[in-house]
């Protein structure tokens, strides 16, 4: 049992981050932490693919004398494509918190909804 | 030649328009640069369809990196159908939008508008074309990102916090996309889907792949805005500026439908899906508690805009009732019904917008007596209606025909009776705004509303005929959509 | 095409587009009242010219049937013309003529608004009626099934009370939801099981279906045409009744209810043929079911105190003559449900338009305060005791030769109760129709009545020369009967 968790310890953070991340999108009220979860979400992910693209002692793919195993660069280079959207996800949920406190004067969820039942 | 390069040029028109669009001064030109892209992004369209009913399937590799190392675009007969629907929609919807867009977004953002609005069309037809997983991903993003951003431009504050909503679950959806997209990889070593295919079927039994199907299946099923992962959609649709509202309702919830095609179909293939995994027994009892239940919500909106937006909900389920029924009538069913709603529930969100545009609100009794001041609008939601409930010579009677042939010739009747009685809902939620149409006085402050501008009402009526001509002569979309199942269950 | 081909062609589109553009006229110069009326009558005649010249086509034109498009695959939108579609056309539109004429006078009388969309909404009716008339086949019959119940939503809801909307509420609610709900499963279940949608004489569902599934498909189409208000889908027609009168006179006495019996006529003789539903016994519960109609409905009609409520429920009963006729599946039957159509058409519009001068005269509307009127208004009371006689079927009047056959009908189908039924319901006609008569010709008027004179001449002239019409179609009797001996049922 142990052993199985020390071998594939890198799927056991991933999971650990995802199910941390979920939890506070789902938990928090704050509409920045909730963004802050989701970040951490994402970034279990990319520690997935990651770590699959890793083998021990793998090099960088370089067909030469002396190199033999060599570890898989792609998921290192959709893992950029991805970080990148991320990025511009989080700048959008940013913009969209910045502009829900303008108007709303609050970045609270259940606060933000207790004014929009009173409009109606 | 350039006709070869069609497949890429479809995605990467619209792509290099955008940027150059949100370099445009403010007046005319943005939306005259986008409509005419968004033309030719359709005239494309329709050169592939003819293509690939001529030739076949088209594979494009990019760069001429062979596969499964080079990225593929690949268009077959279901991919060519759906980018038809998509360009007719968003070059329709974009020649109406002068008028919208200058009534609801602030002058100074109109050349970021269309912007948006290119690169979230960028973003679906990318979806559409590609033939490769990883790529489904960043398109998808691309385009949940610009609407995230058109939504927030709605004139209620309530739009932020719809497009706050849908971003998360977006993301959420996105990434549990991308988590299949990366156990399959670990698996297969291949990202190209029609290699995926091969590969799948050689490894048959693995949990991973088993998970990678559940991820996939959750993750589309949230930007498909199926019963229960459909909070975000009545919000969005409902508080978006109304160009928004039209273009995303009509294609947004499609091509995610066709993102389940694909991945339930090409990646993991018919028996895997349907014998392997019993992909019926889920999709089927959420398929109609989506039906009833949304049909039901969708009678007490107060807002004919969240009323639509329930409908659309129930509307999805009938197409995905199509995918679970697992025969190849189920799917015809389902792809009919793709095409068909596009359009219905495009003409409609139109008849809102050119309501919206002197009544100022899409609350049901705001709309009172409208029917004497836009007659032509209101003629126009009757019809619109009346597809939605498939009445014949519309063309939702020809999808709701051949779902119900579909459930019947598996023969299961109480499944028939269901769909028939959501049809009867769907005549309560539409006739409570014809009686408000055309049997209410409108309110003093209503009653100088003049009828909506003629650019709006042509397209208005343009997307009306269209589910008119479909309904009489539905030949195009049969045959289109029996060939696109025959491709994707071979 | 042959000559006779291209004459029936003609005459069939001139039947349906005459209503049509009388219809669009009328919603052009909507503004020029004195011109729509002009529009309105002028429809009329051409429309009642083309169904006489199509009665001139004779009996060769027969059968042959006229495609216009197919909206399905192999099932096309098709018109042919056969005795009791052209019996069926002459009887409403002839009718139409009349009511026309009454229509103006009563609309006018009684300061009606929105008489535009009046005028239009019965056009468009009346070219539902003749699409009904014509259809060769069953979608065909139910695209125009459903454009009917659509086209008089309009009229029913026409004072725009909320009365008037609750009454059109009802009355869509029960005819879509019985369409939709049962016509439209038994319409593809019949294509399912017999791959052919054809009206065709003697049937064609001949050793396709079990017994016990027949007894159902009967059962679902008797009720799935709700307009011919079986028990216990009867409560459209009384709520109907907010109608203008003009509209119940027309649509619930003669084209909307007898489109709804006639539907039930062609289906049992060209899709079930009666000699499979004599030897199968499929139609015992509808006989059962409309006996039971007929004499509930009279006795509900007894209790009613409302002129136009009672003449509602006296109507529910003698359609349930007509589907007990064609249930009965005798030639002697279906002959005296042929004739019962026209000659409870001839009297009901008579009774309906008495009320209707009734109450443009006195405004009233209640049984309890007619007594002593006859004096007053002769004409209309003499009409009224005309037509009431030739419902309850003596002669010389037109209504014996219809309950003489319905009568004889059930003897030769060796139903000696159903025989019995029908004299108890005659007894029961009697004593709700005819205390109106006497009452109003032998008591002595109320002293505050006395003012009361015979209404506008427009409303006066139509019903006399209906009550005439039903003493001149007992004379014609014979020639009728010849003409539909044609159906061969034999």
């Amino acid at each position: 049992m142990i052993e199985l968790i020390a071998n594939q310890y890198s799927y056991w953070i991933s999971i650990l981050l995802m199910m941390a991340g979920l939890y506070i999108v789902i938990d928090h009220t704050n509409l920045l932490k909730k963004l802050i979860g989701l970040n951490i979400f994402q970034t279990s992910v990319f520690i997935l693919f990651i770590s699959m693209g890793k083998i021990d002692g793998g090099t960088a793919p370089i067909i030469e004398e002396g190199y033999k195993v060599f570890s898989n660069p792609l998921p290192h280079v959709l893992i950029l494509t991805a970080i990148v959207v991320s990025v511009a996800t989080t700048a959008v949920g940013l913009a969209l918190v910045v502009n829900i406190n303008k108007r709303f004067q609050s970045i609270d969820e259940q606060e933000i909804e207790e004014i929009e039942l009173e409009e109606e | 030649m350039i006709g070869s390069h069609y497949p890429i040029l479809q995605v990467v028109i619209p792509l290099m328009a955008a940027p150059l669009c949100s370099l445009l001064p403010r007046t005319k030109l943005p939306w005259l640069f986008a409509t005419t892209v968004s033309w030719i992004a359709f005239v494309i369209s329709i050169m592939l369809m003819l293509k690939v009913n001529t030739n076949g399937a088209l594979i494009y590799e990019l760069g001429s990196w062979p596969a499964p190392w080079g990225i593929q675009y690949h268009i077959d007969a279901i991919s060519a159908f759906v980018l038809v629907v998509v360009t007719t929609v968003a070059s329709i919807t974009l020649l109406a939008s002068r008028q919208l867009v200058e009534n609801e977004i602030t002058a100074t953002k109109h050349s970021l508008f269309y912007t948006a609005f290119l690169l979230c069309l960028t973003g679906l037809l990318g979806i559409i074309a590609t033939g490769d997983a990883f790529n489904v991903f960043v398109f998808l993003e691309i385009s949940s990102l610009s609407s995230y951003a058109m939504i927030a431009m709605g004139d209620n504050r309530k739009a932020l916090t719809a497009s706050y909503e849908y971003l998360i679950m977006g993301t959420i959806g996105a990434t549990f996309i991308l988590i299949g997209i990366g156990l399959l990889y670990m698996q297969t070593g291949t990202l190209n889907m029609l290699d995926l295919q091969v590969r799948i079927h050689e490894i048959d039994g693995f949990r991973s792949v088993h998970a990678a199907f559940a991820f996939f299946t959750v993750g589309i099923c949230l930007k498909l805005a199926l019963f229960p992962l459909h909070q975000w959609l009545p919000n969005a649709y409902a508080y978006a500026p109304s160009v928004v509202s039209i273009f995303l309702a009509a294609t947004a919830t499609k091509v995610a439908l066709y993102l389940l095609y694909r991945v339930f179909y090409t990646i993991f293939g018919f028996d895997f899906s349907f014998d392997v995994l019993n992909l019926g027994y889920i999709l089927l009892p959420l398929s109609v508690i989506a039906i009833v239940i949304s049909s039901f919500t969708a009678i007490f909106q107060p807002g004919v805009k969240r009323l639509l937006a329930y409908s659309s909900l129930a509307q999805i389920g009938y197409m995905t009732l199509g995918i679970a029924l697992g025969t190849q009538a189920g799917l015809i069913a389902s792809i009919i019904h793709l095409f068909n709603h596009a359009f219905i529930k495009g003409a409609l969100f139109m008849c809102m917008a050119c309501l919206l545009t002197y009544t100022h609100s899409t609350r049901l009794v705001d709309l009172a007596g409208a029917g004497k001041t836009m007659p032509w609008t209101c003629a126009a939601f009757v019809v619109g209606g009346l597809a939605l409930i498939g009445m014949p010579l519309t063309s939702g009677f020809i999808s709701k025909w051949y779902l119900i042939l579909a459930i019947l010739e598996k023969d299961w009747w109480w499944l028939a009776a269901i769909v028939l009685f959501t049809s009867l809902l769907s005549v309560i939620y539409v006739w409570r705004v014809v009686e408000q149409l055309y049997f209410r006085r409108p309110r003093p402050e209503c009653s100088y509303a003049k009828e909506a501008p003629p650019l709006l009402l042509a397209c208005t009526w343009l997307m009306i005929l269209i589910t008119v001509y479909f309904g009489i002569d539905s030949s195009y979309p049969i045959q289109m959509a029996t060939s696109a199942a025959e491709v994707l269950l071979r | 095409m042959t000559e006779l081909g291209q004459s029936i062609q003609m005459n069939i589109l001139a039947s349906l587009l005459a209503p049509l553009a009388g219809a669009l006229l009328i919603f052009t110069f909507s503004r020029f009242r004195g011109l729509i009326e002009v529009i309105f009558v002028a429809t009329a005649l051409c429309l009642l010219g083309v169904t006489i010249s199509m009665v001139n086509l004779g009996s060769e034109a027969f059968q042959q049937s006229i495609t216009l498009f197919s909206i399905l695959d192999s099932i096309p939108i098709a018109f042919h013309i056969e005795p009791l579609g052209i019996f069926y056309a002459c009887v409403a539109s002839g009718l139409w003529l009349i009511t026309t004429i009454y229509a103006i006078g009563y609309m006018n009388a009684n300061h009606e608004k929105h008489l535009a969309r009046f005028y239009m909404c019965f056009c468009i009716a009346m070219m539902a009626v003749m699409g009904i008339a014509y259809s060769a086949n069953l979608l065909t019959l139910f695209i125009f099934y459903e454009a009917l119940t659509l086209s008089t939503y309009p009229l029913v809801a026409h004072k725009s009370t909320d009365d008037a909307k609750l009454g059109a509420r009802i009355y869509l609610g029960i005819l879509l939801s019985t369409s939709i709900g049962f016509l439209l499963i038994a319409i593809i279940w019949t294509w399912q099981a017999t791959g052919t949608m054809n009206f065709t004489a003697g049937g064609i569902l001949e050793n396709k279906l079990p017994d016990t599934l027949l007894m159902l498909l009967f059962a679902l189409y008797a009720f799935g045409i709700g307009k011919a208000a079986l028990m216990p889908f009867h409560r459209w027609l009384p709520a109907a009744m907010v109608a203008p009168t003009p509209v119940s006179a027309l649509l619930h006495a003669v084209a909307v209810v007898k489109a709804g019996v006639f539907c039930v006529l062609k289906i049992t003789v060209y899709i079930f043929g009666i000699d499979l539903l004599n030897t199968t016994g499929a139609n015992s519960p509808i006989i059962w079911i409309a006996t039971a109609t007929m004499l509930l409905a009279s006795l509900v009609a007894l209790q009613q105190n409302n002129l136009k409520a009672r003449l509602a429920y006296s109507t529910i009963s003698q359609l349930a003559y007509i589907v007990l006729g064609a249930a009965l599946a005798t030639s002697a039957s279906i002959m005296g449900s042929s004739l019962h159509l026209a000659t409870h058409a001839v009297g009901k519009i008579t009774l309906f338009f008495c009320a209707g001068a009734i109450y443009t005269a006195t405004k009233k509307t209640l049984v309890s305060d007619l007594n002593g009127l006859g004096r007053l208004m002769p004409f209309t009371f003499a009409a009224y005791t005309i037509a009431a006689i030739s419902i309850i079927g003596l002669p010389p009047l037109a209504g014996s030769w219809s309950k003489w056959f319905l009568i004889d009908g059930a003897i030769t189908a060796d139903r000696l109760i159903i025989a019995i039924a029908f004299l108890i319901s005659t007894i029961l006609n009697i004593i709700y129709l005819m205390p109106i008569a006497i009452n109003g010709f032998l008591l002595k008027p109320a002293g505050s009545n006395c003012a009361i004179k015979e209404a506008p001449l427009a409303v006066v002239v139509p019903l006399c020369v209906t009550a005439g019409l039903c003493f001149v179609l007992f004379l014609l009797m014979p020639y009728v009967y010849d003409f539909l001996l044609l159906l061969n049922l034999q």
